[in-house]
């Protein structure tokens, strides 16, 4: 086994490295910054160039991060270790590990739908693939991006229309940016946003990423109406009194789970739109095809349901136990 | 259809019950008339009868799709709704009305035509056919076709109506048509629409009624002098006691009665009639017709507060009993004979047609018993307890659990009959729950809102080193808690058997119960009534829960 669940997180022996563990180790590798794949305290990080300042925002000035481009192979105590777009958010990666011309690669999250905000998905060839499964039931199956966000922009014309600010929760971390990104392709007016997006917002314009004029929520005089404005909140600030300023708001949440209608209404989200930075089920068996692996490992989600069905295809396929969450509906 | 989607969408899309009524009075006031009528009849949760097995749209789901069965049993497990997740898998994964698909039972017209006589022209626009022409004239006739014919019209169906309305087709066609109204909502905006008193919509929505034009237009007509005995008058209600008993005053300025566990009512007997009206403001007297027919003996103009109760040789049942009788208007004749009821009077409210709400309870209560004392079960009067002092009385609570009886209710003899729940006048002193800690040892997602979260858990105590279950609970926890234990639970899954989850037992839950008896049925040996969680015992680890000895102890201070 090249690599191997241990109570740390993923591990690869050969190279005396860890993938996205959850416990300080040695040597990190990380597919992407997301809290659950990326955890303080480890010795020495290394990840993609397009991430590399996502991680030091989240690790701090003292960590040690190296990266590498996308495509570069780093020699890791013999083991041969590159970094290939996964398309989930900015510089999310797979990590690929050759080793005897044995060659693994992890998918941490990924999707295939476009995203402005990041670099598409490619698939990489390989004898062992391990992927993640958070949507992986043929009942999650996404529209075309292009649709949710005209779905998105039919709703804030509608609460502009009568005069209600709309409030459009989402990770602060990817879903947040991507949906700006989306709304600069629709229109010109600015967004207003939690103060806690701002400086991963900031982190997004200076790798490039085309974003609409943004202004910070609690920046605003005393007494400021929203009405008619759209404002993108990270999870974390439902209920707060920071709240309280948009009055008679519509809300809604930016999440795969919203495809499920019991998943939004036990929210009690008026609105629900179902814009995933996860691969849904077909993108899911689509890619374990074209990775022609021959043995799949799957990480988190619905880990289970998709390596029956993978084995049912003829490939050989076992669930992990690991502590990833994929995309879970509440605060990250 | 189309519009009935659109009134779908705006319930749906609003979590204030202002706009779900407003989305309401607009459907109802501009929808044809027999469409309104056919909303409604869904709406307050009826249901076609007998159209289909859902068998068969279980097995054309698995036709159209090709998925293994076991994968699809596990989407409708996640979904939480048979007819949602029916739609979610065949979303964009069927060709529109594939010939090869057809031809197998009948050949295409040349024409372009379905193959089957369909009584409405179904186009490309198969979402304008109206409400009423769907389930009149396509959906109800599926009753008396044949298996294949049936497939074939639901198939072509399935391949031509986009996402949503595919949902609410599934939606007729397997009934659960809960839609996020409750009934009272539906009342109230036929209420506004119509400019009526609720309780007369109330009534007139009551009973079986055929949709049809002419039906809704006898449900919104003016208000008429056939309306008026049926309308209860709003409950009085009282509040948990949480001081202690005796600063309440001089005991004998209170009526002292046992809080009985069943469903809280008001007996009307005006102009020849009877009715029974929950306090849900639901009418149910035609679920208990021995009620009835002794009600029919009161004198006119009278009207009863009381609680119907299970209730058999002058002792009560379980509510769970009481509950068998609870929407089964089919059967019952029998259910009366297998669960017997008595309707046990609270108050008088109305006498020979005169409110005498603003009398004081002490007048009022007379008259009650006076009247009763010319009735027979199961009519029969709330007992007065009679302990003269605060600690008399505190002895006769600590035996309800014997008695079958929530605890005692303390009314002000001087209080008048308000509306509503104000502090001071009314009290309830209940009993304690049955507490235990257990460790949480499985996990399953709910159904419904709760589907993609893991909120069913089932809890263990130990015996000999293991863990026994002993109880499964549903609530109890705050929205955030379910958050975290759902995280928890995902990361800590140590095997699966269908949608149950085996987790480390590790998180400790105090868990409240109202009643444990022993049971053969259980594993553990016991069975405990309407078990929740109380709190989460973040403070306890798993080796120090309780024991099944410890239950057993419990049992033994209960009596049957």
């Amino acid at each position: 086994m090249l690599i191997e669940p241990t109570d740390s997180g993923l591990y690869c022996e050969a190279g005396r490295f860890h993938i996205d563990p959850w416990q300080p180790v040695e040597r990190a590798v990380i597919s992407h910054a997301h809290g659950d794949h990326l955890r303080p305290g480890s010795r020495a990080y290394l990840c993609s160039t397009a991430a590399q300042r996502l991680l030091r925002h989240r690790l701090g000035s003292a960590a040690t991060i190296d990266a590498a481009e996308y495509g570069t192979t780093v020699d890791v105590n013999g083991v041969r270790v590159s970094f290939h777009p996964a398309g989930h958010i900015l510089g999310s990666a797979q990590i690929r590990v050759e080793c005897r011309g044995e060659v693994w690669v992890a998918s941490g999250d990924y999707k295939r739908a476009p995203d402005p905000t990041c670099t598409p998905f490619e698939p990489q060839r390989c004898h062992v693939f391990v992927t993640e499964a958070t949507f992986g039931l043929p009942v999650f199956r996404w529209d075309e991006p292009a649709q949710t966000v005209g779905e998105i922009c039919a709703w804030w014309d509608e609460m502009r229309a009568a005069g209600r600010p709309a409030v459009l929760f989402g990770y602060a971390l990817g879903k947040a940016q991507r949906v700006l990104a989306e709304l600069a392709r629709c229109g010109e007016r600015p967004v207003f946003v939690h103060g806690a997006l701002a400086p991963l917002v900031d982190l997004y314009r200076d790798a490039g990423v085309v974003l609409p004029q943004t202004r910070r929520a609690s920046e605003t005089p005393r007494g400021t109406s929203f009405a008619g404005e759209l404002i993108v909140a990270p999870l974390s600030a439902r209920g707060t009194v920071w709240m309280r300023r948009f009055r008679d708001h519509s809300s809604a949440f930016a999440s795969g789970w919203m495809r499920i209608r019991g998943a939004r209404r036990r929210r009690a989200y008026d609105r629900g739109f179902a814009l995933s930075d996860h691969a849904d089920w077909d993108a899911l068996m689509t890619t374990i095809a074209e990775t022609g692996a021959e043995r799949v490992y799957v990480t988190h989600g619905y880990t289970q349901q998709l390596a029956r069905a993978v084995s049912e295809q003829g490939i050989e396929a076992t669930s992990w136990r690991t502590q990833y969450e994929g995309e879970v509906e509440d605060a990250e | 259809m189309k519009r009935f989607a659109q009134l779908y969408d705006e319930i749906d899309r609003t979590t204030s019950t202002n706009g779900k009524v407003a989305a309401l009075v607009r459907y109802l006031a501009d929808a044809p008339r027999d469409d309104a009528a056919w909303a409604l009849f869904f709406l307050t949760g009826r249901r076609l009868k007998r159209l289909l097995p859902t068998r068969l749209l279980h097995e054309w789901t698995l036709e159209l799709t090709g998925f293994p069965e076991w994968l699809v049993h596990e989407s409708y497990s996640i979904v939480g709704d048979f007819a949602e997740a029916i739609a979610l898998l065949l979303d964009g994964r069927v060709e529109p009305i594939s010939s090869s698909l057809l031809t197998a039972a009948a050949p295409p017209a040349n024409d372009g035509r379905l193959p089957f006589d369909d009584p409405v022209p179904v186009d490309e626009h198969v979402a304008d056919v109206s409400l009423a022409d769907w389930i009149e004239r396509r959906i109800v006739p599926l009753r008396e076709l044949t298996d294949d014919e049936r497939r074939l019209r639901v198939l072509v169906w399935w391949t031509r109506l986009p996402r949503h309305e595919l949902f609410l087709l599934n939606k007729l066609l397997t009934g659960e048509f809960r839609v996020g109204v409750s009934h009272t909502l539906v009342v109230r905006a036929v209420a506004q629409l119509a400019n009526l008193p609720t309780a007369v919509v109330e009534h007139r929505l009551m009973g079986n009624w055929q949709p049809s034009a002419a039906a809704f237009a006898t449900l919104v007509a003016p208000e008429s002098a056939a309306d008026e005995p049926s309308r209860p008058y709003p409950f009085c209600l009282a509040s948990p006691l949480e001081e202690a008993v005796d600063t309440l005053g001089p005991r004998d300025q209170w009526l002292a009665e046992w809080k009985w566990d069943g469903i809280r009512a008001q007996l009307i007997h005006r102009a020849g009639q009877v009715f029974l009206w929950s306090r849900g403001e639901e009418l149910v007297t035609n679920r208990f017709p021995e009620i009835r027919d002794e009600a029919s003996r009161l004198p006119r103009g009278t009207v009863i507060d009381g609680e119907v109760l299970a209730f058999e040789g002058g002792v009560p049942r379980p509510f769970a009993d009481l509950q068998r009788r609870i929407g089964r208007e089919q059967r019952v004749a029998e259910m009366a004979v297998n669960v017997p009821v008595a309707f046990v009077a609270y108050d008088l409210l109305e006498q020979d047609g005169a409110d005498i709400r603003e009398l004081p309870l002490v007048e009022r209560r007379a008259r009650l018993v006076a009247m009763l004392n010319a009735l027979a079960p199961p009519l029969v009067l709330s007992e007065e307890l009679t302990a003269p002092t605060w600690d008399g009385l505190a002895a006769l609570r600590s035996e309800s659990r014997a008695r079958g009886v929530e605890g005692v209710m303390l009314k002000r003899w001087s209080s008048q009959y308000r509306p509503g729940r104000r502090r001071g006048d009314w009290w309830k002193w209940k009993i304690e729950p049955y507490t235990i800690d257990a460790v949480l040892i499985y996990a399953q997602p709910g159904s419904g809102r709760r589907a993609s979260l893991f909120t069913d858990y089932t809890f263990g105590v130990w015996d000999h080193g293991e863990l026994v279950p002993v109880a499964k609970a549903y609530s109890g926890l705050t929205d955030a808690e379910i958050d975290e234990l759902d995280r928890w639970i995902r990361r800590h899954t140590t095997g699966r058997f269908g949608p149950v989850s085996q987790v480390e037992p590790i998180h400790v839950f105090e868990l409240g119960f109202e009643r444990i008896a022993r049971s053969t049925r259980h594993r553990s040996g016991i069975a405990v009534r309407f078990p929740r969680i109380l709190r989460w015992r973040r403070d306890k680890p798993a080796s120090e829960a309780d024991t099944l000895d410890a239950l057993r102890a419990l049992v033994g201070t209960a009596s049957e």
